[in-house]
């Protein structure tokens, strides 16, 4: 494979091999200083992964706390630090770097760009977003105020008033949480910008909207939400910094303030974050799941279709966090519609991945094990989405494990089994060297029984009455042999990743070559030399239809025949 | 380039994309947007809420002329645009230091508000609900204002030094997109603070 060179314009391999002889400094600065898109995606992904480790220590050290009933492996305080650092790390620092990073290097080879809209934008967005997450990390030194003894916040990721004002969280660490968020925030706006520029502006010829792959699509309609739900946080994080800076009222109950305003705001942000999160997942899976059924996807007007649908719903469903604040029946009553509206895309997408791998010639190979689960687990996570939505049913569970489950099932069981997943795939375009798949099997089998034996076994957790956020529990409640099981799951998940790590380190040195294009797949970037030169494409590439690679390959029975 | 404009590209190339400054701007400008949504939606609950004077009726004063002068810069700036992409580019000069003088005079009207709210009636954003709210929404705009100032008066020092002529018309117009949106939202901001809330 290595030496095959398709017949397109762009896979010409004119570059000349990087000088093996700089040194480390010169390296080093080469990336510090980088606009490349492949580059920052690298940057991005490498800051996700390195975040991905430590919220996953995180998780561990929380349920080696909670294996047993009243554990004293962590005192209170200690663990209210961990299970909100927790949180905010996956989703703030793990989950939306690696989605983006997927995106900066993806989407300009997908759409056959020579590089993003604004190459500096994007640089910047990227050490943006870099310094927030460590400005996060840096008030576990720097909380108290450098007294030489530091905290990090206890705020929870939700961060509710009042517990955020003054009186309450004295001390820095709460200001850390909120100017970090707002630094990561505005880093994230600015990819988003650059992405939705990229995707309109930059496609190559030929590239209609309706040809483009799934991927950007996703990721341009992923940016576009992005535009409007990540802004409301960065509003309501500048209201929480006025009200512990300059003495405002905004949160504060005692001068008319209110707490709930806190709860929509956040909601408006924080129900759509998931589906920030989820559609690039989805669009990995778009990807992945076509090429290892050897079948073109299965319904693409539909799909674009849905990820906009979904996209839209997401925006009128934020108060289903809040059922138990008591709102009036009227506005229970749309928030339960609304979210069980969103089930209506999401199941079409269900069908249209099962549809797309019926009757294919399947391949398991890691990637496609990775999509696979997920696509089951996604529907599980659906499902108990739904049962939740149910304004009743959710004054019974709300605060209870069975909501940690549902959305970790979301978190981890669709979107980190999906990144996994586009991690093996995209890896050899990225080094040049493929992933190891026996430890691939290894990492997906271990993930697979440890994700089940912690997530399935919270939701029993949670109707049983345990509540989240507890940093330990009496012995006589029936909780303990679930919360045993729960906790080795949860370390089963950690060893797990860490052969995923080690696959990823080991790869690069002594993984095989991968050549152009290992998994014969269909779109722009397997064109390419891996890892791509520089500058992409030697020739602009002109596409005539959804897979131009396929036209490539089967010039007697082109895709372009075929579609409209 | 983007930079280049849609006029000198000839027939023969029909694939012809958005031009990527209006559309990052575009974004851009749906983003602020919901920043500015969330705080008129704070000042709109808020409005009445507070347990202890003062109320806007008491203390706030309609700025006419400031809001006058901030709309009428949308028009001169239009102007400014439509020279620069004639090549006219002694109108161009005039018409931008038009826009810049009258936004320069919004924003120390605002400035001069202020002075007088806060020295002479003691009304700070630690005041009430109404001042945390107050401050922060015109605050939030007048921020807008004083970076499109700064960019508009690099423009400025450009033009005067005569490195900015008809290539730059496309940017120039982008940035005037953002001039408009900040007095878009000042309308908005207007008939929340000044008639809805007062």
């Amino acid at each position: 494979m290595a030496d095959q060179t398709l017949p397109i314009p762009g896979s010409l391999d004119v570059v000349s091999p990087q000088s093996a002889d700089e040194t480390f400094l010169e390296r080093l600065h080469d990336w510090v200083v980088t606009v490349d898109h492949k580059k920052l995606g690298i940057l991005y992904v490498l800051y996700a992964t390195l975040f991905l480790l430590v919220g996953g220590a995180e998780a561990v050290c929380i349920r080696i706390q909670l294996a047993f009933p009243n554990n004293h492996f962590l005192g209170p305080a200690t663990f209210n630090r961990l299970f909100t650092m927790h949180g905010t790390t996956m989703v703030f620092l793990m989950g939306m770097p690696m989605v983006f990073g997927f995106a900066n290097y993806l989407v300009p080879l997908m759409i056959g760009a020579r590089d993003m809209a604004f190459p500096r934008l994007n640089a910047f967005s990227f050490w943006l977003t870099a310094f927030g997450g460590f400005l996060l990390y840096f008030s576990f030194i720097g909380g108290f105020g450098l007294y030489g003894v530091g905290s990090a916040p206890d705020v929870t990721w939700w961060a509710y008033a009042p517990l955020t004002a003054r009186a309450f969280s004295p001390g820095h660490s709460t200001d850390y949480w909120a100017l970090s968020l707002i630094a990561s925030g505005f880093g994230t706006l600015g990819t988003a910008i650059n992405i939705i520029a990229t995707i309109v502006s930059m496609r190559c010829k030929g590239m209609t909207l309706l040809r483009m792959p799934l991927f950007p699509w996703l990721m341009f309609v992923v940016s576009g939400l992005t535009l409007i739900t990540i802004t409301p946080l960065t509003a309501a994080q500048i209201m929480l910094v006025i009200d512990r800076y300059l003495g405002a009222h905004f949160f504060d109950t005692m001068a008319g303030g209110s707490a709930v305003i806190w709860m929509h705001f956040f909601w408006i942000f924080g129900h759509p974050e998931v589906y920030v999160l989820v559609l690039p997942a989805f669009g990995i899976a778009n990807e992945i799941i076509p090429v290892f059924s050897r079948k073109a996807i299965f319904g693409y007007p539909a799909m674009v279709a849905a990820s906009a649908a979904i996209a839209f719903v997401s925006l009128s469903v934020w108060a289903h966090h809040m059922f138990t604040v008591g709102m009036t029946s009227g506005a229970n009553t749309f928030f339960v519609l609304s979210t069980g509206l969103v089930g209506v895309p999401t199941g079409i997408k269900i069908f249209n991945w099962l549809a797309t791998m019926w009757g294919g010639k399947i391949r398991f190979a890691t990637p496609m094990l990775f999509c696979t689960a997920f696509v089951f687990q996604f529907l599980f996570a659906g499902l108990t989405g739904i049962i939740q939505s149910v304004a009743p049913v959710d004054w019974q569970l709300h605060n209870s494990y069975f909501v940690i489950a549902h959305f970790h099932y979301v978190l981890v069981g669709a979107i980190v089994f999906n990144v996994f997943a586009g991690i093996y795939y995209w890896y050899p375009k990225v080094t040049g060297r493929m992933m190891s798949e026996t430890l691939g099997k290894w990492h997906f089998w271990l993930f697979l029984i440890g994700f089940h034996m912690t997530f399935d076994t919270m939701h029993f957790l949670g109707i049983l009455g345990m509540p989240r956020s507890i940093y330990t529990f009496e012995a006589d409640r029936g909780w303990n042999n679930l919360n045993m099981i729960v906790s080795i799951g949860g370390i089963i998940q950690g060893i797990a990743v860490l052969i995923f790590a080690y696959n990823m380190v080991m790869s690069y040195y002594r993984g095989p070559r991968a050549g152009v294009d290992p998994w014969d797949a269909w779109t722009l970037e397997w064109t390419t030399t891996s890892p791509p030169p520089e500058y992409n494409f030697a020739i602009e590439p002109v596409v005539r239809s959804r897979r131009p690679l396929w036209d490539l390959k089967h010039p007697d029975d082109p895709d372009w025949k075929y579609e409209q | 380039m983007s930079t280049l404009s849609v006029a000198q590209m000839p027939q023969e190339q029909p694939w012809q994309l958005p031009s990527r400054g209006r559309v990052a701007m575009t974004a851009l400008i749906i983003g602020e947007s919901a920043i500015f949504t969330i705080f008129v939606v704070a000042y709109v609950f808020y409005i009445g809420k507070s347990p202890f004077g003062p109320t806007p009726r008491q203390i706030l004063e309609i700025p006419i002329f400031n809001t006058v002068c901030l709309l009428s810069s949308s028009f001169t700036i239009w102007l400014a645009e439509r020279s620069i992409e004639k090549n006219r580019m002694r109108d161009f000069s005039l018409w931008w230091s038009a826009t810049v003088v009258l936004g320069l005079i919004f924003i120390l009207g605002t400035a001069r508000e202020w002075q007088r709210l806060i020295y002479h009636d003691g009304f700070t954003i630690r005041t009430n609900l109404f001042g945390t709210t107050f401050y922060s929404l015109v605050g939030l705009h007048a921020t807008h204002v004083v970076v499109g100032l700064v960019m508009l008066l690099l423009v400025l020092i450009f033009t005067l030094t005569g490195h900015v002529n008809q290539r730059h018309a496309e940017r120039v117009q982008v940035l005037g997109l953002y001039w408009h949106f900040v007095d878009a939202v000042w309308v908005v901001v207007f008939t929340v603070v000044y008639i809805v809330g007062r």
